[in-house]
């Protein structure tokens, strides 16, 4: 079992589009849609959002990722109407990013917090700034910060260099890590910052991390890397 | 008169009514410095909350608003579904299972209503939204109710004229939450949708008490 998905847009054409293209690299985890009105219309339902939430429901919990604003106000409403069950919570992220980085989390064994916070990161990868940015600066400075526990540098050796589907790897493995990972400064649990590396063939990946796993955490980015990602 | 299950019913029904009348009016506002779906979704929240009634008809007035909270965040679409939806969500938890509502009592839920839409809309009074129609009738109800003296209907009353007063004020206003808001100054000179069918919401409760 992963943790569950529910996509609330107001168009039944973009919650279903984004559950396929979430669903690509995320074969295991279910991904739920409810993009509008019960008869078809441009708009929210709580009907069919809380019929999602009802077949997502599991063991594991519940990430919902929504669009405009009423998404949100619905799918609040949702939970409230619910009792504001246990182990679901709404992501705050872009829908299409935010689902494809939290349908990777959960593919990689994310519990519902991780699987949240990877959706949320995808906010602070649009700036090239990851979130986690200002603790590690603070450590740096202070008298007992200490440096990363771990790391590594390793090179692309695969022909198409990071793209979708490495670095959906790379974030889904390290989100279900106890570790706080850094790939060339960015978020290594956002899937949209390793994209926006952009890194090709021959680039060098710095692999810094802190926390109880953070050698296992650079030994997976570095295996990965090394093993050119399955690819050629 | 006695606020009871019969009274809520008529009010709802009164709203339904009051939606179809003003149904060109609230498209026509929303038009202005929305996307012009107000009155329509409105029209038909209301009228689909008829239906149900009709299908279990509800034995509190509580049970009557919660049918309509359900029915209204289902059927009206835009950011008033939910919106309406937890107001009369947070009146009818306030009002539990009581038969017969005190003007104290009506005074509450209304408070519990607007405290709903402020938690879900995150709008402020000043935001020309429906807090701005809420707010002072939910004020203004809880002053009459204090009184003492006040009968049922005179508490209808001030919530009613409270909330037209709110909405009339939310003309000038500029908007700072929902879509009109991306209108900025241009959203002024223009009656917030939301706010002017809120009034008619809380003017209908008077006609089912009348």
């Amino acid at each position: 079992m992963t943790v569950s998905l529910v996509v609330v847009s107001h168009s039944e054409k973009i919650a279903d589009g984004a559950a396929e293209l979430a669903a690509q690299m995320a074969p295991d985890v279910s991904i739920v849609a409810a993009g509008g009105t019960t008869d078809g219309r441009i708009g929210t339902s709580l009907e069919k959002v809380m019929a999602a939430l009802e077949q997502a429901a599991g063991p594991d919990g519940v990430v919902i990722l929504t669009d405009l604003g009423s998404a949100v106000m619905t799918a609040e409403s949702a939970l409230e109407f619910a009792g504001e069950p246990d182990g679901v919570v709404l992501a705050d992220a872009p829908l299409v990013e935010g689902l494809v980085a939290a349908a990777v989390a959960a593919q990689g064994g994310a519990d519902v917090h991780a699987v949240k916070r990877a959706a949320e990161a995808v906010y602070g990868s649009a700036t090239g700034v990851p979130p986690s940015s200002s603790i590690s600066a603070v450590e740096e400075g202070s008298v007992t910060g200490a440096g990363p526990e771990f790391t590594g540098d390793f090179e692309l050796i695969n022909q198409a260099g990071m793209h979708a589907r490495p670095a959906a790897k790379i974030a889904g493995g390290l989100s279900s890590l106890d570790a706080r990972v850094t790939v060339n400064g960015l978020d290594g649990t956002s899937m949209t910052a390793l994209m926006t590396l952009a890194a090709g063939k021959g680039s060098v990946l710095h692999v810094e991390a802190w926390g109880v796993d953070a050698e296992r955490a650079v030994n997976y980015v570095g295996g990965l890397v090394q093993a050119g990602f399955g690819e050629p | 008169m006695v606020l009871d299950a019969n009274w809520a019913v008529k009010w709802l029904t009164l709203c339904a009514q009051a939606m179809a009348e003003n149904r060109v009016w609230l498209i026509e506002l929303d038009r202005a410095i929305g996307d012009s779906d107000h009155g329509e979704n409105m029209d038909r929240g209301f009228q689909a909350v008829l239906d149900k009634l009709a299908e279990v008809p509800p034995e509190t007035p509580g049970a009557a608003l919660k049918l309509t909270a359900m029915t209204l965040i289902s059927k009206v679409g835009g950011a008033a579904g939910p919106l309406y939806g937890t107001a009369f969500l947070r009146a009818a938890a306030s009002l539990g299972d009581t038969v017969e509502v005190e003007p104290a009592a009506f005074a509450g839920a209304l408070l519990a209503a607007r405290d709903g839409i402020v938690a879900r809309g995150k709008a402020e009074p000043g935001d020309k939204t429906m807090v701005d129609a809420w707010t002072p009738a939910a004020e203004a109800a809880v002053a009459a109710a204090a009184d003492g003296a006040g009968s049922v209907l005179e508490v209808l009353v001030a919530a009613a004229e409270a909330a037209e007063a709110g909405a009339a004020a939310t003309d000038p206003m500029v908007a700072r939450k929902g879509r009109a808001s991306y209108l900025g100054e241009r959203s002024a000179g223009h009656r917030d949708p939301g706010a002017a069918s809120s009034a008619l919401i809380l003017r209908a409760a008077v006609g089912a008490a009348a």
